[in-house]
């Protein structure tokens, strides 16, 4: 199957004063288009980093990314933007639903940023899909952490992407509203075809994926096939 | 695979609005005071400028009827055969006018008045009306051979038609009294109300004599297609060198407007002042708002917005919230215009009707989304370089603003200070030393508060209690807002602390003191064969003569043997216009009174040598006539030349009321010279000055008398006025400014809000969290005024120096009440802000404030 994300030598230093300090050494592995993926690891592993490089939001030092066919290292800022809001779909730690825009207007975002004219239709489905469409016109802070949590997901399936990048989605939830979103996560992934890539403490969430790449110290230390 | 050269995103112009919409109309709430910086900023300037330009519009549509011609020419001594040439050769003049200050008697009361006797020809005014009531009376005192006698004095003496007036030696019946006519002034009518008489009575009255001030006036209706411009431009330099004036209803019109220009100055200042105010207002609200912006920002370059979108979203927003900022504030400010004609009443020299000019209204709503704009731009400009990362949780610090851009937005905030400040002073220097003013105040007040950081930092007590130093860390740990609240704080006070202090510089500068030892009667004219008399008089009603001078009137021939004439005609001179067309009245004295300061030369008390006489001229006349102690002056004394040298120059102080002279010669030179005196007396009451008066009008006609205690009443009234407006429109200043100061503080609600939840959460009891919070803003208020105050005093002194012109004495106000005041209002708003983290739980509160 052709992959949808392939890494190569990925390297990545931040300074602090008059340190470096790395935080990727040379890190190379690939994911198959319609996979599901996870990426764990201690704390300040460099599991974040390594997100936001695969996503197209930073750019690495060294090496190359390459995402949807896409060489990111040779795309501008708007491009990789325009690239994010075709193939790409989001779900943080911390929802990051927008405070000022009601449920539904945040699911639309992404469509309305494609000039889709049926962009709140589309979300209202999602908001049914996910549970929340009698909740449309509420604000997120008249939302529960775990309705958040999936207007994020509803947002991050609305523009169809063909991978989705979750950081630590189940992270500021309890257990039960957390395997809810999870399972809502794997159900869009399986009708949709998605890539699933999630960011993760929780190893029992990682045993979900197909495979697990372990970080430590910014290095891999194990890129894992699970038995289903 | 997408097509990554395509960048463009899809999203249209109106997916823009709406999302500025959507998010403006969430975040009202922290809109609102950021509303109101621009609209009452906005208010101040299109209350003023429109008010400016509707008086302006007034006054030159009514500068026909305040003349009552089309043009005049006028003198203050019979025309000479030249004059009367040229009158001849514009066609005759239509009418004619003869004026003077007389003291009138009312047989009916027994009372006397100083009073404008104004003796015209049958036809004037031939634009506008005499006003009068009855209505018939404009025609009938010419051939009733009537006077028409001021309204307001008819009023206060109790006299109606058909009853008499007394002028010089003839006795007149008032045929009505007199409302309005061109060419009288409301302050001086106070002073001397007009009276009219017929032109051919003025001679009968016997008042019109050698050495008596009166005026001679030639009204003209110009032909059709008369130039009057080029007119004036042909004779008015001929007519000048023969002592005599030429005015076209428009000259007239526009120095009439120009008379309002000083008033206009201070105004203009007012209002850039609250635009500034407005200003500071929209920087440090859009800063801490935008700050709040930037996650949701990241959020949707995560989402595939790219920079250019996220940042068009907030443009749109603020420029949306100018725009309706702008509306809002020219409403009120064309609301507010129509209070100045109230407050201002008699001193405007036209009845204003308001009406609303589409230059001010359209200038009020581009200056509110250009101020807004503008004043966004810099904090807005962080929503380009916001990274999507920080949706994910990662710090990074932002490194990447262009430094180039930052410049380049900061230029053009003082380009748009400049160009503000030029329209409304219409002076590049003032504008260039405002804007340099600001410059230095902004970096002054970052310097102060940057000290204050590292001062802290460097000298941290360590050993102080948790909440003192909890307040102290505050003030420079990271996501400080010291720099921001004192720069705000800091240039608010500032500003309304000049304007105080200016405030203060012009009304103690208008202000007049009366003194039990200073005289308040001034008796002119009297002639020298009168002096005795008048002084027995005075002596026999049990009031004392305090000074008993003679004036002498004179002209410049020449100075430093160049003649006035030549001077005149010289375009390159610098010897300013009175000096030459001035008739001085000149005294001699052999000793300095006590308004009196040498500062240059020898005082000379007595001569016997008139070959060149040592005079001593003041320092305002030294400055104009650009002479100094050694330069010689001739004078025309009513036709014998005079040769004199200034012996030294003093320092006089004109705001005393008595009587003070430009020019000062020695004794032994003039007293054989034609001349009157003017008398001085102190009269304790209104019945005291009434039985004087009456008793000098019986005996001595000629004699005017100013009752200074009535024209102190008077000033007093005028001062009262001027102030009013200048104390209102100080305080919608100030007002603003504390809109401004409130919007600052309030918005740094924000910025402290998760922190003392956190403590909250972490067991802080309520009054440690009070003292933290009022603890860091009582620092950073005490400072901010501070510093403001004691820049302004600064920036005050410049003013007084080079604008008003004028010695600054600093009042203590702004530091007792204005200090304390803003110190306690920032507190006041600081800890209002964590009344609401103490009051709720941490989670609730956390949550309405994410909104």
């Amino acid at each position: 199957m052709a992959k949808i994300l392939n890494i190569e030598n990925l390297q990545k230093t931040y300074s602090s004063g008059s340190k470096k300090l790395t935080v990727l050494h040379n890190i190379s592995f690939g994911i198959e288009e319609g996979a599901t993926f996870s990426i764990v690891g201690p704390s300040g592993s460099g599991k974040t980093t390594l997100l936001g490089l695969c996503a197209g939001l930073d750019h690495s030092d060294s090496g190359s990314i390459e995402l949807c066919g896409v060489q990111l290292n040779s795309l501008s800022e708007d491009q990789r933007a325009l690239l994010r809001n075709n193939k790409v779909g989001f779900v943080f730690q911390d929802f990051q639903l927008l405070p000022t825009l009601t449920a539904l207007e945040n699911v639309a975002v992404p469509l309305e940023l494609q000039g889709d004219k049926n962009a709140a239709k589309i979300g209202m489905e999602l908001l049914e899909k996910v549970g929340l469409a009698d909740r449309h016109h509420h604000y997120p802070s008249q939302l529960s952490g775990g309705e958040q949590q999936r207007v994020a997901v509803a947002r991050a399936f609305s523009n169809k992407p063909s991978i989705l990048f979750a950081d630590e989605p189940t992270g500021n939830l309890d257990a039960e509203t957390g395997e809810k979103v999870v399972e809502l996560l794997f159900n869009l992934n399986k009708e949709l075809g998605t890539t699933l890539v999630i960011v993760t403490h929780d190893i029992e969430l990682a045993q979900k994926t197909q495979h697990i790449l372990r970080l430590k110290g910014g290095k891999i230390v194990e890129n894992q096939t699970v038995a289903q | 695979m997408i097509n990554t050269n395509k960048v463009a995103s899809k999203a249209s112009f109106q997916w823009l609005l709406k999302m500025a919409w959507r998010d403006g109309k969430a975040s009202r709430k922290k809109l609102v005071l950021f509303m109101a910086s621009i609209v009452l900023g906005i208010a101040a300037v299109v209350s003023i400028q429109s008010f400016g330009e509707t008086l302006k519009e007034t006054i030159a549509l009514q500068s026909k009827s305040l003349m009552g011609a089309d043009f005049k020419i006028d003198s203050n001594q019979p025309p000479n055969e030249r004059v009367i040439q040229i009158i001849d050769s514009l066609g005759g003049a239509d009418a004619k006018e003869i004026g003077f200050s007389s003291m009138a008697a009312f047989p009916k009361t027994g009372a006397a008045k100083l009073v404008q006797v104004r003796g015209m020809e049958e036809g004037f005014p031939f634009y506008g009306l005499l006003e009068t009531e009855p209505v018939m009376a404009e025609n009938e005192y010419q051939k009733q051979d009537a006077a028409l006698v001021d309204a307001t004095l008819m009023l206060q003496l109790g006299l109606k038609a058909g009853d008499s007036i007394k002028i010089g030696t003839i006795t007149l019946p008032i045929a009505g009294s007199l409302i309005a006519a061109p060419g009288s002034n409301a302050i001086f009518s106070s002073i001397a109300p007009p009276v009219i008489i017929p032109y051919g009575l003025i001679a009968e009255t016997g008042l019109v004599q050698t050495g008596s001030r009166i005026n001679y006036d030639f009204y003209f209706i110009a032909p059709p297609k008369m130039d009057l411009a080029q007119l004036e431009k042909k004779l008015g330099t001929v007519i000048d060198l023969e002592d005599a004036d030429l005015d076209t209803h428009i000259s007239t019109s526009e120095r009439l407007g120009r008379r309002y220009d000083n008033f206009g100055k201070f105004l203009n200042l007012v209002a850039f002042i609250a635009l500034l105010l407005g200003c500071v207002g929209i920087a440090s609200a859009i800063h801490i708002y935008i700050k709040e912006k930037l996650r949701a920002v990241a959020v949707l370059k995560c989402l595939g917005a790219t920079k250019r979108q996220t940042f068009l979203i907030y443009l749109l927003q603020i420029a949306g919230i100018g725009f309706l900022g702008g509306v809002a504030g020219t409403v009120l400010g064309l609301l507010l215009q129509q209070l100045f004609p109230l407050l201002l009443g008699d001193l405007l020299p036209v009845d204003v009707e308001m009406n609303f000019s589409p230059q001010v209204i359209i200038m009020g709503l581009l200056l509110g989304v250009l101020m807004s704009v503008l004043f966004a731009l810099y904090p807005l400009m962080n929503t380009l370089y916001v990274s999507p990362l920080q949706a994910l949780r990662v710090q990074e610090e932002d490194t990447s603003k262009s430094r180039k851009a930052g410049i380049m937005v900061l230029l053009g905030i003082f380009l748009f200070i400049f160009i503000f400040s030029f329209w409304l002073l219409k002076d590049w220097r003032y504008s260039l030393a405002f804007v340099g003013g600001i410059l230095i105040t902004f970096a002054v007040l970052a310097g102060i508060a940057n000290l204050f950081m590292k001062s802290i930092k460097k000298y941290f007590p360590t050993s102080w209690g948790f909440v003192a130093r909890q307040s102290l860390l505050n003030l420079f740990r990271p996501q400080n807002q010291t720099l921001i609240l004192i720069l705000a704080i800091g240039v608010g006070t500032f500003l309304i602390s000049t304007l105080y202090f200016t405030k203060d510089v012009l009304l103690a500068q208008a202000s007049l003191e009366s003194n039990a030892k200073n005289p308040n009667m001034i008796l002119l004219d009297v002639q020298t064969v009168q002096k005795d008399s008048v002084a027995n008089i005075i002596d026999s009603q049990d009031l004392p003569v305090m000074d008993n001078m003679p004036i002498v009137t004179m002209r410049l021939q020449s100075i430093n043997g160049r003649l006035v004439n030549e001077i005149r005609q010289d375009s390159t001179a610098t010897i300013k216009r009175w000096i030459l067309n001035h008739e001085f009245r000149v005294s001699y004295r052999d000793a300095l009174t006590s308004s009196e300061t040498l500062t240059a030369g020898e005082w000379t008390p007595e001569v016997t040598n008139t070959e060149l006489v040592p005079i001593s001229v003041s320092d305002n006349f030294a400055d104009d006539a650009k002479v100094t102690v050694g330069d010689k002056i001739t004078f025309n004394v009513q036709g014998v030349l005079l040769n004199a040298v200034v012996g030294s120059i003093r320092k006089v102080d004109w705001a005393q009321m008595q009587m003070n002279f430009t020019i000062l010669f020695p004794k032994g030179v003039l007293e054989n010279a034609p001349q009157f005196r003017v008398l001085t007396t102190s009269v304790p009451n209104d019945l005291a000055s009434a039985a004087l008066q009456q008793e000098l009008v019986k005996n001595f006609p000629n004699v005017s008398i100013i009752d200074l205690r009535q024209v102190l009443t008077v000033v007093e009234k005028l001062l009262d006025k001027i102030s009013w407006l200048i104390n209102f429109m100080a305080f919608f200043s100030i007002f603003t400014g504390i809109i401004v100061l409130l919007g600052a503080v309030k918005t740094s609600k924000y910025q402290r809000i998760r922190e003392s939840v956190l403590l909250r959460t972490l067991g802080a009891r309520s009054n440690q969290i009070l003292k933290i919070t009022a603890l860091e803003y009582l620092y950073l208020g005490v400072l901010g005024s501070l510093s403001g105050i004691l820049l302004s005093l600064l920036s005050s002194q410049l003013l007084a120096w080079l604008v008003f012109d004028t010695p600054f004495i600093p009042s203590l106000i702004p530091f007792v009440v204005l200090f304390p005041g803003i110190t306690l209002l920032v507190l006041g708003i600081g800890l209002g802000n964590s009344i609401g983290v103490i009051k709720s739980p941490p989670l609730e509160v956390l949550r309405k404030e994410v909104r």
